[in-house]
């Protein structure tokens, strides 16, 4: 790589050849507004917003997709560009459902702040709206035509990204519009629910469904006793909806929140993830004693779930068939902790608090429920709960930080990591170390495993004798790649164990995550800020490993007897089946 | 080959055949055999010859008679009088009358004698689905130059030198573009020579007529230009909806594979070419360079930013050429006449001719090909005959749907790519639509819009959202709805489009709207201010009424009105009533004394 000379706005200006215009601006703190931009996703030139006049050029150039020469010479503030600009926002907002102030976007809508930095005061052009579908037959995404920009980020996300490509540009002129095939709903296609679209488009014509309401009603309700259990990842992102910075670990703020909303119990789905490290790594020693099926593949992530059993349904068996957390601790709930508090366990809900909208899709599996009772009854998003908290009038900002209740409550440092990728297999290795070594190993930083690449490999000697092959990845495009050489007899095949999650970096950026603006994405490395704040609160955790945490000794010696047993299996362990690429009619 | 006396030329182009050429073939081989003849006169369909709206066209050679409008019943007179008796059926044959003069002979109409045909030189003279035709034409004797005496260089410097500027529209330099794609480096050493046959502007036929009429110039054009930028394999993307055009480059392409013109080792020089057919489903904006290449990659069909340019990253983002069939079908006669020769015609900067869709208020319909330099005023009212029905010339329409309107007072400017982009107008393909004084120029400027803003492919909001909100001006200006401020409004819009489209489309898509307020802006404000249609085109701007002197009170208009607006007593005058009148003209076409008026 080299530089080249460039001017932008008359500053000559010495960059790295192998850029945009876009980013050759941005390092030179020269701010042009974009719009369907996305580093890396989404680079297509369509918005118009960050045009810029070129010398020499007949047209207004997109700078997004502009690559710097030597001698380029642009200007990006000049009155054609702005005058440009000014008429393309007008247009956009013209073919806008307009009702800001009860979208769930408001306040974080890219639109609407772009609206604001370029004084758009006036809508010169209105007349047709050519969106007019709202597709809410998902359980966990909301298409809204109406407010849909076609910018196409959902689009190469789901198809580049996730690796699934259920969305795409229909029709043509003013009536295109972006949408799974043959005119199905997002229900009806190969979606695996993961919420990728939603925390990527940058107006609210992707959203969660909403379930809010079923919360309130349940809290309302005096016959309900409501159990709320919130996941790793919630702490690490939730203080960013009431205005910290990217990265700040919330977690004593949101056990007080909830309990302020006026839940019965505070939980935490950190237990049932060390619950899960306590059967998953029994299933793993079981496979390797027992000859089983490898790789074995983890099973937290719903998104995942739904993509092996959507494009994998042949490779089922190397699913691990233990239960995500969220449904294992709701489980645990309805029973163990039902009957401890002579509490008859159809008059618990169980809420949980989610940094994903496939758990969603999860809570209405027919395998994750016991007796006709689900497992858990409403999962909501992080987004969700920062409305109730703002609905409920709490201040966030200032309330001290409380514990979460005991037992169903009691975590490890290894729980914590469970919402970054890699934290599930570090947790595991940590626990199935020890119990192969029947010792109580101090190395348990398992570094090769962190980040936030899409696919990370290792070799560890868990003994003397046994050296594991291990991979952590995380993102559908990657997942798939993993998926289509074990089908292959690849590379992947001879591995021992695979961590997979559905979204790119783990659970810190799911889909029920916060939204953050395009521009913070190019600023700053939102999984891996996010991720810091878990690895932080592992590092000061007294107890890291989940075999020790005291009430997972507890639960085993009173309730579930020995991992992987009779009850583990009734209760924590589930089946998966292959689901249709398209719904038949 | 067996050689015949006479040869009855069939025009086998889309028009004739829709027209019914193809059952005439038939009827001549019948009647010729039952004639006895049929050692003696050859019957070959051809490509078009150019006077669409005189189709079905039959020329009999060698006295080159030309039979207009001819059916199936007219054949056996003309193969008795004609061609066993051997005196040409007057009844039949096309005459032009110019003054007193009455003209005859094919080589001396108007409108073949003012044309010079270089793209078009084999169209209608051979038979396209025969290489032997084609060869015996010089064909393939460019190629044999090329492959056995030129560097690729020289072919490039050839094509350079000769000043040769893109047919398809924006009028680039064809030897530039090869050599850009020639100097671009490939990873795997592919590269790609691509025709573009996605002609889309509404009553452009040229590149349909070509591989229709003359296939074999096109690959000959595109293995040249393959050897010139060191590409094997080519691509001719055609639409689906041309049919003839399809079977016979298919056939072509056969045909030149069976006589070793393509694949390996061509004429023994080592170089090896091929080409394959794409269709496309008939989007315009997959006329567009990059969108085309985005749909023959299977993908769809939506442009892609440029930079990177198609002669670094084109198809499969290999070095790739696109360039027009009419483009290709200047190059064989460039390479065997030679770049002075072909420079000699046009004006400064733009060389060579121009083929033209003549349509519209005119009376020759059909094909034409002039050089460059030519005057509108030339094609009008000398090639093209003049408007019918002795109306007033309004304006010319050029470029299609990216072009704009060239008013009365602008048919002196000599006809190229610049002078025509300089009075707001373009080339582009060459479709040529001429109005008379019964056009509404806002009207038209809806007409085109409408199109534009249905083929937007939808990426750019510019050009999606844009368009239409124009249109929508349009549309309420049109129904006399119009505001004060939306002229000023439609200008502001199309120069923000123009500016911020993503593409050729968008960027020319108000071109046609400009246009027309720069030349009849009064037409414009008649129908805000006033609310009125002055030609007499927007039907919402009417009104009609009955004249009580001229109308005898037969009732007829009554009977006839589907809303039941017209009322009188019998033999009285009748009143149009015009809140329910939906002024669709019934009235006006049934009075038997002209009693209905329209006030415009």
């Amino acid at each position: 790589m080299s530089n080249v000379n460039i001017k932008i706005n008359g500053m000559d200006l010495s960059v790295p050849d192998d850029i945009t215009v876009l980013e050759a601006a941005k390092m030179n703190d020269i701010d042009i507004p974009t719009l369907c931009y996305l580093r890396g996703i989404n680079q297509i030139g369509a918005c118009r917003m960050c045009l810029v006049e070129q010398k020499g050029a007949r047209a207004l150039q997109a700078s997004c997709v502009l690559p710097v020469s030597e001698g380029l010479e642009v200007w990006t503030n000049t009155k054609k560009v702005r005058d440009a600009r000014r008429v393309n926002l007008e247009l956009i907002l013209s073919n806008h459902n307009r009702e800001c102030t009860i979208c769930t976007r408001n306040e974080r809508c890219e639109l609407q702040k772009l609206c604001q930095d370029l004084g758009i005061r006036d809508i010169p052009y209105e007349g047709e709206i050519s969106g007019h579908k709202i597709d809410d037959a998902s359980i966990s995404v909301v298409r809204d035509e109406t407010k849909c920009i076609l910018c196409k980020r959902c689009v190469n996300v789901c198809r580049n990204v996730q690796g699934v490509g259920v969305l795409g540009p229909v029709g043509r002129g003013f009536t295109s519009r972006v949408e799974p095939v043959f005119d199905l709903s997002l229900n009806d296609v190969g979606c695996i629910n993961c919420g990728q679209c939603i925390i990527h488009c940058p107006v609210g014509a992707l959203k969660e469904r909403d379930d809010v309401d079923k919360v309130w009603e349940a809290l309302d309700d005096p016959k309900k006793y409501v159990v709320v259990q919130s996941a790793p990842a919630v702490r690490a992102a939730l203080g960013e909806m009431f205005g910290f910075p990217i990265g700040t670990n919330v977690t004593g703020k949101l056990a007080a929140s909830l309990r302020r909303i006026g839940f019965d119990k505070v939980f935490d789905t950190d237990f049932g993830a060390d619950v899960t490290i306590m059967e998953e790594g029994t299933e793993l020693i079981d496979r390797i004693q027992n000859n089983g099926v490898f790789p074995m593949i983890t099973s937290c992530s719903p998104g995942w779930i739904k993509l092996m059993e959507t494009y994998y349904p042949d490779l089922l068996p190397h699913l691990s068939s233990c239960k995500s957390p969220q449904a294992m601790e709701g489980a645990l709930i309805k029973s163990h902790f039902a009957e401890m508090n002579h509490i008859n366990p159809e008059d618990i809900v169980v809420v949980s608090v989610m940094p994903c909208v496939a758990k969603k899709f999860e809570v209405k599996r027919s395998e994750l429920s016991e007796g006709g009772l689900p497992d858990v009854d409403i999962a909501i998003t992080t987004r969700e709960l920062a409305r109730m908290i703002k609905e409920a009038r709490i201040d966030f900002e200032n309330v001290r930080d409380e514990d979460f209740d005991p037992y169903f409550g009691d975590y490890t440092g290894a729980a914590v990591i469970f919402g970054a990728t890699g934290g599930v297999m570090e947790a595991a290795l940590r626990t199935v170390a020890d119990v192969l070594n029947d010792a109580d190993l101090e190395a348990v930083d398992y570094e090769m495993v962190r980040g936030v690449d899409g696919i990370k490999t290792a070799e560890i000697a868990v003994t003397p004798d046994l050296t594991v092959k291990v991979a952590a990845a995380s993102g559908g495009a990657n997942l798939r790649k993993i998926m289509d050489s074990i089908r292959e007899g690849g590379e992947f095949a001879d591995y021992d164990f695979i961590e997979m999650m559905a979204c790119p970096g783990g659970c810190v950026n799911g889909g029920g995550q916060p939204h953050v603006r395009a521009k913070d994405k190019l600023e700053k490395d939102i999984p891996a800020e996010r991720a810091k704040a878990l690895y932080d609160e592992d590092k000061a955790h007294k107890i890291r490993k989940s075999h020790q945490n005291p009430s997972i000794t507890r639960i085993y010696d009173e309730y579930l007897g020995k991992p992987g047993g009779h009850k583990s299996h009734e209760l924590l362990h589930t089946t998966y089946h292959a689901r249709p690429k398209i719904k038949e009619s | 080959m067996a050689y015949t006396r006479s040869q009855v030329l069939l025009c086998g182009g889309t028009g004739c055949t829709s027209s019914g050429s193809r059952v005439l073939e038939k009827e001549f081989i019948k009647e010729i055999k039952n004639s006895g003849l049929q050692d003696e006169v050859e019957v070959a369909v051809t490509g078009c010859f150019g006077l669409c709206s005189l189709g079905p066209v039959v020329i009999i050679y060698p006295e080159g008679t030309f039979y207009s409008m001819v059916k199936p019943e007219d054949v056996a007179e003309i193969v008795h009088e004609h061609l066993v008796k051997g005196r040409p059926l007057a009844r039949l044959e096309y005459k032009e009358t110019k003054g007193d003069k009455v003209t005859e002979s094919l080589k001396e109409l108007d409108f073949y004698n003012k044309q010079t045909r270089v793209a078009l030189k084999n169209c209608g003279i051979i038979n396209p689905e025969d290489i032997e035709d084609y060869i015996g034409s010089d064909g393939y004797t460019a190629l044999e130059k090329v492959l056995l005496s030129m560097q690729p260089q020289d072919v490039i410097n050839e094509i350079k030198a000769s000043g040769l500027r893109g047919r398809g529209g924006g009028g680039f330099p064809t030897g530039m573009k090869w050599q850009f794609a020639a100097n671009a480096s490939t990873p795997d050493g592919v590269k790609y020579v691509c025709c573009n046959a996605d002609e889309g502007d509404p009553g452009a036929f040229m590149d349909r007529s070509v591989l229709e009429g003359d296939p074999h110039s096109v690959i000959e054009a595109m293995i040249i230009a393959g050897y010139a930028i060191g590409a094997s394999q080519g691509y001719v993307y055609v639409r689906a909806e041309y049919p003839i055009a399809v079977k016979r480059l298919q056939i072509a392409i056969d045909q030149a594979r069976d006589y070793g013109l393509l694949g390996e080792d061509i004429l023994g020089s080592g170089f090896n070419f091929d080409l394959d057919i794409r269709l496309g489903a008939g989007a315009f904006v997959c006329g567009e360079e990059t969108a085309l290449m985005n749909s023959i990659e299977g993908k769809r069909g939506e442009p892609r930013p440029r930079p990177p340019f198609p002669a670094n990253k084109g198809l499969f983002e290999r070095p790739t050429i696109l360039n027009n069939v009419e483009t290709y079908a200047n190059i064989t006669s460039i390479i065997n006449r030679g770049s002075d020769w072909f420079s000699s015609m046009g004006t400064e900067k733009s060389k060579g001719t121009k083929v033209f869709a003549l349509g519209g208020k005119i009376n020759n319909t059909g094909l034409l090909e002039i050089p460059m330099g030519t005057t509108l005023r030339e094609i009008v009212f000398e090639i093209g005959g003049g408007i019918p029905n002795g109306k007033r010339f309004k304006a010319a329409q050029t470029g299609g749907p990216s072009g704009g309107c060239i008013p009365a007072e602008k048919l002196d400017v000599p006809i190229d790519y610049d002078n025509l982009i300089a009075i707001g107008s373009m080339m582009g393909s060459g479709g040529l639509i001429v109005m008379d004084e019964d056009n509404c120029m806002v009207d038209v400027a809806r007409f085109f819009l409408e199109f534009t803003q249905d083929e937007s492919c939808g990426k750019c909001p510019p050009c999606r959202i844009g368009t239409k909100r124009m249109l929508e001006i349009l549309n309420r200006i049109c129904d006399g709805k119009g505001e004060e401020g939306d002229i000023e409004r439609l200008e502001q819009l199309a120069l923000g489009i123009k500016s911020a489209a993503l593409c050729g489309l968008g960027q020319t898509a108000p071109n046609p709207v400009l246009s027309t307020i720069r030349y009849f802006r009064d037409e414009y404000e008649a129908h805000i201010k006033q609310k009125k249609c002055p030609a007499g085109v927007c039907k919402n701007l009417l009104d009609y009424y009955i004249d009580d002197d001229m109308c005898r009170g037969c009732g007829i208009c009554a009977k006839k009105c589907p809303v039941g607006c017209i009322s009188g007593e019998r033999k009285q005058p009748h009143v149009i009533n015009p809140i329910p009148c939906i002024k669709c003209g019934t009235c006006l076409d049934s009075c038997p004394f002209g009693a209905v008026k329209v006030a415009r």
